[in-house]
């Protein structure tokens, strides 16, 4: 039962995505009083429309995502609609190579990564064709339902006596004596003995006047998915420039392909538009398998997501103000959510990530980064004639 | 001043020029459609006239874009005839091309998009066009959507099998397709609707057994009522359907209960017709990002428009029973409401309100987790409607998401409006309240083959990731800082699988 979200808590976080359920629920497990606030609805935002993969080598949180995913379920009491694995194959000889290359980083990192042939690629995809030119078979990862992981999330922080503010939008950090007391909501005030923000794009905005500089920026992403195809032995397959996997049901959802920079203010994004680009992910999609070719693409959808400049996390508990810890996961979110949670309240309670060290995703880096950087890398909104007259120069 | 980059992985730039623009491109050539295309083309203006009937057999079988309920004939199957049959059914059409228009039959427009939020890289105003072997785009300068009106489904025990169909399928399958395959009907709804559709069938020598009505008295027009009854069809108010009964081929009868005596008969038909409620197709509208609203004197949730013609986005504007349908009562959604009230209470909670993930009101009500995950955790089995209300307001998308009703490949043209209903009646709030579960291109469930842009530019070609193609994105981390950052970006790069 949710209690009353009237009133404030020891920890408030803003933000029920992923991170900030996660980060929430790990809180609670350890005793502490929560509460989540949300703009809208829990999971709405990327949290919500992504592509469900959870098998981040690149992250020193990645041992911890391997750790957890397969006690979820059974930690958080509800189904996320984990599947264990991946196969990523190619279509092309150019991405067998690159593909082989991901596997070695892989197995440096002491996992195991089998090779496979075409024949063994087309036992674990069936809807694979003769196309195909190889694979690789991660015995690690795997991918999750993410409507499903968000509410099983904030399901299992009702269940410890964490509440959930939804419709909540915070609007201003309050601070006093080089302290945050608080957050301001069109709904009144709510004190706090410590605040983490995990507000997605609109983070930036949100902790700027308490003088916290996270530059993001914010970007459209999209998706597809498919009427549903017989099951194949793995949900994770992917590959051919796409994201993605078949879902328990059988659908398949995919994404990837170029993203679209766009100003997001501190109220959110207001459109989430999928586009004609879904033309090119059906196309992609049934060149990875022929054999679902004819099924019917019946959604679309977009996320819109945040990166910082170096595409990387920042998952930090800042010197000043003492009380306040941020997190964005740089459009990488997902499948790192159930060790991004476990840091976070590390960092609340501990002071410090008790499992991993996270030292180079701290937000210190971005101190001298010039006010005009996306300006400067392109990544702000840039029209159909403003992208040609740049391609012709 | 600052040199303002440019991102070579954004999609700005990547997609083509339509392959055709017009001036003026209108989608559905019903009445009105074709009307705006004459006037259009009179006035000199180059003119798109597309309607996608005759639809793919495969698409009427899952009842898009109307709720054809599998009675119909073999000859939906044989597209080149039926497109000859649905272009002689419409007199107009030839008046359309003697103006100037271009008309293109059977094809579906599966998206649009004018710009705003997000979509500043389009190269225009665009409409994606689909017809059964390949997509394509085409700009325009002015879009009229003149979609028309489809049917409101409604369950009861057997209303998933062939035969229970909606009124404008109806119409359509007779008068456009020529391949009704129903003798006998029994007509759900006493409204202007159902006894428009009673009178249209007896002009078409089909027998019309009865109309059946929840409510006590009818609620048509007395002209209608008055010709309906002359015509020897009885109005059995005060009723429910309960069940149809069914064989091999669909529909043999319809039980009916009367709601006050309790005493159930059997109407011996084949076919029936939910003639209760239409709602403006208001799927396209949606994707382009048009303002909707619940306004129920125009049969739902509808555009906003100040005069019946206008959007809220310049390039485009109605035209027909999109922009509201004329004959509903002021108290339309109230009336589907009362419906569903009676239904809930006189059908048992196994019945299934989405037939393509099947979902029964029960498990709607319990928001339960669909089959295929098993039998649910203890949390899950205590998790219910009343609970997640307890978080906010009824969301029909976010009980979509949990329970899956409304995520197959019907695109929820079978459920949408029960499952707001449902949800009203369960929370004791006006189905006028609950918000309209959002659309999303393509709004016609077309294949993967089909959709595919096989001929992409080279731009997006060349430069699509799996993901941002951020190379720092994918550094692993103890990498990172270190001489081999440098090292691995240069051999793996972008391209990074998540």
């Amino acid at each position: 039962m949710s209690g009353p979200t009237t009133s404030g808590a020891s920890v408030i976080v803003v933000g029920g995505g992923v991170t900030g359920l996660s980060a929430a629920w790990w809180l609670a497990r350890a005793g502490v009083d929560v509460l989540v606030l949300d703009k809208r609805v829990i999971g709405w935002e990327a949290s919500g429309r992504n592509g469900g993969g959870a098998s981040h080598y690149q992250s020193p949180l990645f041992h911890e995502e391997q750790r957890l995913w397969p006690l979820m379920d059974e930690l958080l009491g509800y189904s996320t609609e984990y599947r264990r694995e991946r196969v990523i194959f190619a279509t092309t000889d150019h991405h067998v190579d690159h593909y082989r290359q991901m596997a070695r980083m892989c197995r440096d990192l002491g996992y195991r990564v089998d090779d496979l042939d075409p024949w063994q690629v087309r036992d674990f995809a069936p809807l694979a064709g003769d196309t195909v030119t190889g694979g690789i078979h991660l015995r690690f990862g795997g991918q999750a339902n993410p409507q499903r992981t968000v509410q099983a999330y904030a399901w299992a922080l009702q269940d410890l006596g964490g509440r959930i503010g939804q419709h909540t939008r915070a609007t201003r950090i309050v601070t006093a004596g080089g302290k945050v007391t608080g957050v301001e909501t069109p709904r009144g005030a709510f004190a706090c003995d410590h605040l983490v923000i995990a507000a997605g794009p609109q983070s930036e905005a949100l902790l700027a006047p308490v003088g916290v500089r996270l530059p993001l920026a914010a970007a459209r992403a999209e998706m597809i998915v498919t009427e549903p195809a017989p099951l194949m032995p793995v949900g994770g397959v992917d590959g051919n420039g796409l994201y993605g996997r078949q879902t328990l049901r059988g659908n398949l959802a995919y994404g990837g392909g170029p993203h679209e920079w766009m100003a997001v203010d501190a109220a959110g994004p207001s459109a989430r538009p999928s586009t004609p680009l879904l033309r090119n992910l059906a196309r992609r999609v049934a060149e990875l398998l022929p054999g679902a070719a004819h099924l019917r693409v019946i959604r679309s959808w977009a996320g819109v997501v945040e990166n910082t400049p170096d595409g990387r996390p920042v998952i930090d508990r800042l010197a000043d103000p003492a009380n306040l810890t941020v997190a964005t996961m740089s459009s990488v979110g997902f499948g790192l959510s159930p060790a991004t949670g476990h840091a976070i309240a590390d960092l609340v309670l501990e002071g410090r990530c008790t499992f991993a060290d996270i030292d180079k995703l701290s937000i210190a880096r971005f101190k001298d980064i010039p006010a005009d950087w996306r300006e400067q890398k392109g990544w702000v909104a840039t029209t159909h004639g403003e992208a040609i007259a740049a391609m012709g120069r | 001043m600052t040199q303002r980059g440019f991102d070579p992985k954004a999609v700005a730039g990547k997609h083509p020029a339509p392959e055709q623009s017009v001036e003026v491109l209108v989608i559905g050539a019903g009445p009105a459609g074709t009307g705006a295309a004459i006037a259009a083309a009179k006035g000199g203006a180059t003119v798109l006239l597309v309607d996608e009937n005759p639809v793919d057999a495969g698409l009427i079988g899952l009842d898009t874009p109307l709720y054809w309920g599998g009675r119909y004939t073999g000859a939906v199957q044989t597209k080149a005839r039926m497109v000859e049959q649905v272009f002689a059914a419409n007199p107009r059409l030839e008046e359309a091309f003697e103006a100037g228009a271009e008309i293109s039959l059977g094809v579906y427009c599966w998206g649009a998009w004018v710009g705003g939020e997000g979509l500043a890289s389009l190269p225009g105003p665009v409409a994606g066009l689909a017809d059964d072997e390949r997509a394509w785009m085409v700009g325009f300068e002015r879009l009229v959507v003149a979609t028309g009106a489809r049917d409101v489904a409604f369950a009861f025990q057997g209303w998933d099998q062939p035969g229970v169909m909606g009124a404008r399928a109806l119409c359509a399958l007779v008068q456009t397709y020529d391949a009704f395959a129903g003798r006998r009907l029994a007509i759900l709804g006493s409204g202007d609707l159902a006894l428009e559709t009673a009178l249209f069938a007896l002009g078409r020598r089909l027998e019309v057994a009865a109309l059946i009505e929840v409510e006590d008295a009818s609620r048509g027009s007395q002209a209608l009522i008055g010709e309906v009854a002359a015509a020897g069809v009885p109005i059995l108010t005060g009723h429910a359907p309960v069940l149809a009964l069914g064989g091999l081929d669909g529909v043999e009868g319809l039980g009916v209960r009367a709601l006050e005596s309790g005493a159930q008969r059997v109407i011996a038909c084949d076919t029936v017709v939910q003639a209760i409620a239409v709602t403006p197709v208001v799927e396209l509208l949606d994707v382009l990002g048009a303002r909707l609203a619940m306004q129920p004197t125009l049969g739902g949730h509808a555009p906003v428009s100040p005069d019946g013609t206008a959007t809220s986005l310049a390039q485009v504007s109605l035209a027909g029973d999109v922009a509201g349908v004329a004959s509903v009562p002021r108290d339309a959604v109230a009336y589907q409401q009362a419906w569903m009230r009676v239904l809930i209470a006189t059908s048992d909670a196994g019945v299934i309100l989405c037939q393509c993930e099947a979902v029964t009101r029960e498990a709607l009500l319990a928001v339960r987790q669909p089959a295929y995950l098993g039998e649910p955790s203890a949390g899950m089995a205590a998790r219910d409607l009343g609970r997640l209300l307890e978080d906010g307001p009824a969301n029909p998308d976010q009980i979509k998401r949990l329970t899956r009703a409304g995520m197959g490949p019907c695109q929820g043209r079978r459920c949408r409006e029960q499952v707001a209903l449902t949800l009203a009646c369960a929370t004791n709030e006006s189905a006028e309240r609950v918000p309209l579960a959002g659309y999303r291109a393509p709004v016609r469930p077309l294949p993967l083959k089909v959709l595919a842009a096989w001929d992409e530019a080279a731009e997006m070609s060349g430069q699509w990731d799996v993901w941002f193609g951020i190379p720092g994105q994918w550094t692993p981390y103890a990498d990172i800082g270190t001489e081999r950052e440098a090292l691995h970006q240069g051999v793996l790069g972008g391209d990074m699988h998540l």
